[in-house]
């Protein structure tokens, strides 16, 4: 398989993966490691790629799986992950975003919402993957999907209403 | 109408019952300027979540085809030590050999031990020399043998 061959397969999702490791990490620069790496584990078994049904599955199988590690190694170093992103090379259009404040509390009361949540909450509302999809990227069940996706969203409305009230009121 | 709609979407959503085209239709809804009031709240949240959608991995991939070391070039670069060395060992035999106390020419070589075997055999005809005057002895000792004769006579006298 050529290089190009591979981009072809890889780029669709390359970003999808990238804000997965990003949702769980936290840290822009973990994340960027984290696809990297990743992504170059698929390249090294590039010629096992044709035996995957779903390439694109996979590859968040194993980003989520990545991630896990990552963090555990952090907690079992007694290290808490500290993100600094020091260098903002944001786009454009996240400054926008980033800019309304409002919007920005979404992102840290997602962040505060457990791991497996978190991750729902990317997949389903952010990368709008199907359930199955979801359900196998994650190797859940489907239910178990739906009932932790909504235990999520009802967190996130909550607390925004919290936000919201004490902005306004 | 449409906000009642949207409110049922929205109940469906939190319980996770929508699929995928409705929560298309959320997101469409709250991307709107105007939202109504007591669903503000939401619009945060669709909008970050249009936001996130956005955000793109823009590091390279060093995509270099992984060499893997191959272990048959290992046995061809000991075998290339191994005739570096021998050849280097020989080559620093040939250049020392006067140290070992042997020649390198060999018409050298001829040259030496024939004059070391020219010495050989002066030395050797000369003590052949001293050697002859053992034949003198002999002649002696064969005069000596007429001796015996006359003692034998004698012998034969003094029996009778």
């Amino acid at each position: 398989m050529t290089q190009t061959e591979f981009l072809n397969i890889v780029m669709p999702f390359k970003d999808k993966v990238y804000r997965l490791a990003k949702r769980l990490l936290v840290s822009t620069e973990e994340a960027e490691d984290a696809t990297q790496e990743v992504l170059l584990k698929l390249w090294n078994n590039k010629s096992k790629i044709h035996e995957y049904k779903n390439v694109e599955a996979f590859s968040m199988t194993m980003t989520k799986n990545f991630c896990y590690d990552k963090l555990k190694s952090k907690q079992a170093q007694n290290l808490k992950i500290v993100h600094s992103n020091y260098e903002e090379k944001n786009t454009p259009l996240q400054k926008q975003v980033e800019l309304n404040d409002s919007v920005s509390w979404v992102g840290k009361i997602i962040e505060e919402l457990p791991e497996q949540q978190r991750m729902i909450i990317q997949l389903r509302d952010i990368e709008a993957y199907d359930y199955d999809e979801i359900a196998k990227m994650l190797n859940m069940n489907n239910t178990a999907v739906r009932v932790t996706l909504s235990r999520a969203r009802k967190t996130i409305r909550e607390k925004l209403i919290k936000t919201h009230n004490y902005g306004f009121r | 109408m449409v906000l009642d709609n949207i409110e049922k979407l929205l109940e469906k959503y939190e319980n996770g019952e929508t699929t995928l085209k409705e929560e298309a239709q959320l997101k469409n809804y709250f991307s709107q300027k105007i939202v109504a009031p007591h669903l503000e709240m939401y619009k945060p949240m669709f909008q970050y979540f249009l936001g996130n959608q956005q955000e793109q991995f823009t590091k390279d991939l060093p995509l270099k085809p992984k060499k893997r070391f191959n272990y048959k070039w290992l046995s061809v670069a000991a075998v290339a030590v191994l005739m570096i060395g021998f050849y280097f060992t020989t080559s620093i035999i040939d250049n020392n050999c006067n140290d070992l106390g042997t020649y390198c020419e060999p018409e050298e070589a001829l040259e030496e031990v024939s004059k070391q075997l020219a010495m050989i055999s002066n030395h050797f005809n000369k003590g052949a020399q001293a050697v002859g005057y053992l034949n003198e002895v002999d002649k002696g000792t064969a005069t000596l043998g007429y001796l015996n004769e006359i003692e034998n006579t004698t012998k034969i006298i003094f029996k009778k």
